[in-house]
């Protein structure tokens, strides 16, 4: 079977590695950016520094990022690891201030309530304050997570399979039908990401929903 | 890697001449800033009449919910392969480039001035109102100054994109500081493309500082801690 001229085996087999390469990221990226966040709230003075240098890195284009971190990791150029790493670069500079936003939103009152009830600092983090941050956590997330799965496409002018592969084969033979099917695929999966997160975060903040209803 | 960089980046054969770093630097920047001000002559005017009325809020929400998705690698070769039986010569891959430049920087700079002008304070707006200032009054001397900050975070990760877009462009011909990193990998030149990369970096920082500088000094001071 083919969809406008492409096997449809390639645009799984595609698919798969552009869900890996943007998907990969957000989880470490996330994982990373709660850390960062946290100390960069709890320790004043680190707020600017560590806000400022994660925005640096979102200034920098992801062509130029893709081409420059083989040297300093000294992986191939071809080595999907590169756009892994490029984008948990890109996930850490958008989420860190979000993080960070989320955990000041938290009220001061649940924050000394949850002191005055003995949980320990970190106790207080994971079980009150990281649950209170989700839907400001979500939101960024779901930014980083579309982001990702457009940014990513630019992978294939360095040769790393993903959708955006389709971009570039299509250019080079003249022929349109696999650039729609690559930026229909990337439009598609940047809406299942955004579902899948909304859906999560849904799942974590029963409380919203009691509210709502 | 860092040797070959940086002879390659020393050697002043590369820096002179038409294809030289110093014209493709300028390049880079002529087609960034033509593609910034066209979006912005679009873009501001309608942000504004949008904040100031309330008048078709969903669009911009949903245009900068929905452009951050858009594949600009993808848009960019459908736009080429669209135009280019109906252009000759560096026009073929010039207006296309720039079309998808134009409008992938719409998005930013409509939603950054939309919040901008709607989130002012509603006391301010009615203090306005109060003194006796006329709708165009209040939009042009109150609502406009206290956007800047918004306003600007739009205009600056408009400008990030369009550079970042910029260099792709070159894998379709565009000038540039682009055409290290594709040229460079067609020649399997590493050095080459990696210096390339590293002054598309550059140009991009230095472009986002100055325009964080331009709004230090524009915004008025009593906003400062919101940019």
């Amino acid at each position: 079977m083919t969809i406008l001229d492409v096997p449809a085996s390639e645009i799984v087999a595609l698919t798969l590695d552009h869900v890996y390469l943007a998907g990969l990221p957000l989880v470490i990226g996330l994982l990373l950016a709660i850390p960062l966040g946290w100390m960069a709230l709890r320790r004043a003075w680190l707020y600017a520094p560590v806000i400022a240098s994660t925005g640096l890195l979102y200034t920098i284009p992801s062509l130029a990022l893709f081409i420059l971190l083989p040297g300093v990791l000294g992986t191939q150029i071809l080595d999907p690891l590169n756009v892994v790493v490029a984008m948990t670069l890109y996930t850490i500079a958008l989420l860190t201030r979000t993080v960070a936003d989320g955990l000041s939103s938290v009220p001061e009152a649940t924050r000394q309530a949850a002191t005055a009830m003995g949980f320990s600092t970190v106790r207080r983090l994971f079980q009150v304050e990281l649950p209170l941050a989700v839907p400001v956590i979500a939101a960024g997330l779901r930014v980083a997570a579309v982001s990702n799965v457009s940014i990513v496409s630019v992978a294939a002018l360095v040769g790393v399979q993903q959708l955006g592969i389709l971009f570039t084969d299509g250019f080079n033979r003249n022929a349109i039908g696999p650039i729609v099917v690559g930026v229909v695929g990337c439009l598609f999966l940047a809406l299942l990401f955004d579902a899948i997160i909304l859906g999560i975060a849904r799942l974590l903040t029963p409380w919203q929903r009691a509210v709502a209803s | 890697m860092i040797g070959p960089v940086v002879e390659w980046l020393t050697d002043p054969a590369n820096w002179e001449g038409d294809r030289g770093v110093i014209s493709q630097t300028l390049a880079h920047l002529e087609y960034s800033f033509i593609a910034l001000l066209l979006a912005a002559l679009v873009a501001v005017p309608l942000g504004l009449y949008i904040g100031h009325t309330g008048r078709g809020r969903v669009v911009v929400v949903s245009a900068a919910g929905g452009f951050r998705a858009i594949p600009s690698l993808g848009v960019l070769f459908i736009a080429v392969l669209l135009l280019l039986p109906r252009l000759s010569g560096e026009a073929a891959f010039e207006v296309p480039s720039l079309i998808v430049l134009f409008i992938l920087a719409i998005p930013p700079i409509l939603s950054g001035v939309y919040s901008g002008v709607q989130q002012v304070d509603p006391s301010a707006r009615d203090a306005a109102k109060g003194m006796g200032m006329t709708g165009r009054q209040v939009l042009f001397e109150v609502e406009m100054p206290c956007a800047l900050p918004l306003i600007f975070s739009g205009m600056r990760s408009a400008m990030l994109q369009i550079i970042a877009t910029a260099t792709i462009a070159a894998i379709v011909g565009l000038g540039g500081l682009g055409r290290y990193l594709i040229d460079g990998q067609a020649t399997q030149d590493y050095a080459e493309m990696a210096s390339g990369a590293l002054l598309v970096a550059l140009l991009a920082l230095a472009v986002d500082f100055v325009f964080g500088l331009v709004q230090r000094l524009v915004v008025s001071p009593g906003l400062a801690t919101n940019g």
